[in-house]
């Protein structure tokens, strides 16, 4: 379960993985997928072919190996001992984000989390969404608010609605997240939750239509969060929010990610022949040498740099304020 | 049924926020308290029942309402909307810095205020009274007029503390205190801990109390959290008094029994702030709406060998608990001069003392607890830096009982935030992962790099994570106005360093458990 609804149902060293469960398969860091653990079923990937009859029973975290080679040589190790491995991990917002599937363009980590602690959730609060989109962001919602609260998330998208819905029952989240088709730009909320929400987020196209809307619905110095990608786009919806907002501010959030090796680098002393070699081979050189952890005459160091690609734009988030009005 | 409360109350912790972010500071809405406007000194019981967001300006009798008056910030922006275009012509080409452009004297505004003058009208009158107002931009006749109204006409805004404004404030005003944590640092740290409802957070907070608050906050009286620490004396987590954790606590059906506990450091705090506002609630006997235990990591790593743990340790924790510690003096030590416009100390502040206190919710006692302790200690100074509260008497308290501690030694905790930002976190990370439920998130903050660096390489190495991952975040704000929109001039470059992961078990595939 990917937000535990009462004590008993949060993943412990205890619990076991069970028929019906979904697990995160970890291949790599950048190879991931939510499998629901069949009897009988199998999972094949590159690293071999995998029963879920070996799972059950099994501690979340663990690492499975492959009960028969698919061939292609296994993950780190397993090359020539018969098959490779993944971990099984239990599902988490985080993880959900990476491993569901995008029917639209998804908020990633940086954004979610600055809008959960923005918008100013805890648990009980009632939030509105539009659009569903993929439910990446909507299940983080969901955890913020649990046990008690609601996220009513309302996308114009039949058949995306649907999908997400899907998403959220094999997610245990059906009685934190109801999902509704409407189109909010054009309708604006249900008026039935007119004064009762703590924060409304927008991901449309043409957020400032449905601004006032998202002014109704909420209480009294409840947080409004826009998401756009486009400044255009932050513009309009900035002119729509003066008229009963406070406190608008416009951020961008991107993160940055780094990589460690363990390394050696050449001091002055080292031989000419070496400095002549072209920069391309040190490298080659370094990293073998760091892999081997074989480094000598100088003393190997852990390094760290900033990963050389990153996400460059995700979206503007805007938030803003009810105002309050003096009695 | 709400989970977030909307209005002041009188015994909540607010934020006021004085002329547009000049100045941020915490406060404990007593009946005594006053805050410092100016050369004025007000009461904040005109506060006391008003909705979370309200603006206030100085009148002669104290903070009055101000009447749907929208914040001054705003009203630049909704001037400058109604038409930047046709006024593009004028321009600064006719400014002269002679200072002659003002006819009214500073005896003639001290004049005016003497007579009574409204802020709002010496304001209006400086307008009428410069030669140069006219010529200016519409752009910059906002921004005189924003700086005569600070000056003449203050404006408090109240705000309700919540991890974001808290988190804010401290890294606006004392960013040392919290280890530079900015607050979108703070909610990456949130999120990669998966902090969520039911569970049990292991938190190393040295960072006063910000991260054990906003889990907390975040716990919303469900789960616990473990704040631990290393060596004998905990580090001060006096920052939680300015979130009203318990606020939401009427709302809320009853919790499974459980208990409360304070060890050694200032966690008393916390459970006086709950018994108070539980007499408010009249709630009494029902549970704590939120868990925070203290214990230091010593004990909890010794649980991982002991097969008997409720025994043994429940020994060695009632033993230190008798001591009383030492307070660390860190509040001692002010960043910018004391201020002398916070709350009035209560006199009762002093009272809870030596006597150790055992504070076990369920029981009877509960009423004297109450009585004794419900007002005091509870004011809170807000300092003009947004640091708290002066140093209080520490008296140790319980450890997490022992059934609690057997119950996280066998299932493990759900996740684990470290934020030590003067710590070499290697060097206890390795004894806090064993500590975690298998696939149980991580996530260490740290104002250096380097630490974060090796800490990792040596996860790596040891085969305890996955996932493993250093991340920075960059947050830029922007100036959002029509034909004017543009990255902030000034901005903050630096947040600090995230390294997260994922806990795995390291067992071999053959053996169904550990």
């Amino acid at each position: 379960m990917m937000v535990p609804l009462d004590p008993s149902s949060k993943p412990t060293s205890q619990r076991r993985i069970a028929e019906g469960d979904t697990v995160v398969v970890y291949e790599r860091h950048d190879a991931m997928r939510a499998v629901a653990v069949l009897p009988g079923a199998v999972l094949q990937n590159r690293f071999g072919v995998f029963r879920h009859d070996d799972w059950i029973g099994r501690p979340f975290g663990c690492k499975v190996h492959s009960a028969a080679s698919a061939g292609g040589g296994g993950a780190r190790g397993g090359k020539g001992k018969g098959g490779g491995f993944v971990h099984l991990l239990a599902p988490t917002p985080e993880l959900w984000t990476l491993v569901l599937s995008h029917r639209t363009q998804i908020l990633y980590l940086a954004d979610i989390s600055l809008v959960v602690s923005y918008l100013e959730l805890v648990p009980g609060c009632l939030v509105l969404e539009s659009g569903t989109g993929s439910g990446s962001l909507t299940t983080s919602l969901a955890r913020a608010v649990a046990p008690h609260g609601r996220v009513c998330t309302f996308d114009f998208h039949d058949q995306r609605a649907a999908s997400a819905r899907e998403d959220f029952e094999r997610n245990g989240l059906t009685s934190i997240i109801t999902v509704a088709v409407r189109d909010i730009q054009g309708q604006g909320f249900p008026e039935e939750h007119t004064g009762a929400a703590d924060a409304v987020f927008l991901d449309l196209p043409q957020p400032w239509l449905a601004i006032p809307s998202a002014g109704t619905m909420l209480k009294q110095d409840g947080v409004l969060c826009s998401f756009s990608p486009c400044i255009e786009q932050v513009q309009r919806a900035c002119e729509a929010m003066r008229s009963c907002f406070t406190d608008i501010r416009t951020f961008e959030i991107l993160l940055r990610t780094y990589e460690v090796r363990e390394g050696g680098l050449k001091g002055a002393t080292t031989n000419e022949e070496s400095n002549a070699v072209p920069l391309a081979q040190k490298k080659r050189k370094l990293l073998a040498a760091a892999e081997t952890l074989d480094v000598k005459q100088n003393s190997s160091s852990v390094m760290v740099r900033p990963c050389s690609t990153a996400r460059g734009h995700t979206g503007y988030l805007t938030f803003a304020r009810l105002r309050v009005h003096g009695n | 049924m709400a989970a977030i409360p909307r209005e002041a109350w009188e015994g909540c912790s607010v934020l006021l926020d004085i002329n547009d972010g000049d100045r941020l500071a915490f406060f404990r809405l007593t009946p005594a308290a006053t805050v410092k406007v100016g050369n004025r000194t007000c009461s904040l019981q005109p506060l006391v029942g008003r909705p979370f967001g309200s603006l206030f300006s100085v009148g002669p009798s104290g903070l009055v309402p101000c009447a749907d008056a929208p914040s001054s910030r705003d009203d630049t922006t909704q001037d400058a909307a109604d038409g930047p275009s046709q006024d593009e012509t004028r321009d600064n080409r006719s400014l002269v810095d002679n200072n002659t452009a003002q006819n009214l004297s500073s005896d003639d505004i001290e004049a005016m205020k003497r007579d009574g003058v409204s802020g709002d009208e010496i304001v209006e009158a400086l307008i009428a009274n410069s030669s140069t107002f006219g010529k200016k931009t519409l752009f910059s006749q906002e921004k005189y007029k924003l700086k005569k109204q600070k000056k003449y006409a203050p404006k408090v805004l109240l705000r309700r503390p919540s991890t974001r404004s808290i988190c804010e404030t401290y890294f606006k005003k004392s960013p040392a205190r919290t280890g530079f944590m900015r607050v979108d640092a703070l909610s990456l740290l949130l999120s990669m801990a998966n902090v969520g409802p039911y569970s049990d957070v292991l938190v190393v907070d040295m960072v006063g109390g910000l991260v054990v608050g906003a889990v907390a906050e975040r716990l919303g009286g469900t789960g616990y959290v473990c704040s631990t620490y290393l060596g004998s004396a905990a580090s001060s987590i006096d920052i939680i008094r300015m979130y009203n954790l318990s606020s939401d606590m009427t709302t809320r059906g009853p919790c499974e029994a459980f208990e409360v506990i304070t060890k050694v450091g200032n966690t008393h705090y916390v459970v006086e702030v709950v018994l108070k506002s539980w007499a408010i609630a009249g709630n009494i006997l029902i549970s704590l709406p939120f868990r925070i235990v203290q214990a230091p990591l010593s004990d909890l790593c010794s649980l991982q060998n002991s097969v008997d743990v409720s025994s043994g340790l429940n020994d060695s924790i009632q033993g230190e608990a008798q001591e009383p510690t030492a307070v660390p003096v860190e509040n001692t030590q002010p960043s910018v001069p004391q201020p002398t416009d916070t709350a009035v100390p209560d006199e009762k502040t002093q009272s809870p003392k030596e006597q150790s206190i055992d504070i076990d919710i369920p029981e009877p006692l509960l009423d004297e607890h109450i009585n004794q302790d419900g007002n005091s200690s509870l004011d809170s100074k807000g300092d003009e830096d947004g640091s708290s509260i002066g140093p209080k008497s520490l008296k140790a308290g319980k450890a997490p009982s022992p059934e609690r501690m057997k119950y996280w030694s066998e299932h493990g905790f759900s996740s684990l935030i470290v934020a030590a930002p003067g710590h070499d976190v290697e060097s206890f990370v390795a004894d806090l992962l064993p500590l975690l439920s298998y696939s149980a998130p991580f996530a260490i903050y740290h104002q250096y790099l380097q630490p974060l660096a090796t800490c990792m390489h040596s996860l790596q190495v040891s085969k305890m994570a996955l996932g493993l991952q250093i991340s920075e975040p960059w947050l830029r704000e922007y100036q959002v106005l029509p034909s004017r929109t543009h990255p902030h001039m000034q901005m903050n470059a630096f947040g600090g360093y995230i390294l997260s992961g994922i806990r795995i078990h390291n067992g071999d595939a053959c053996n169904g458990s550990k």
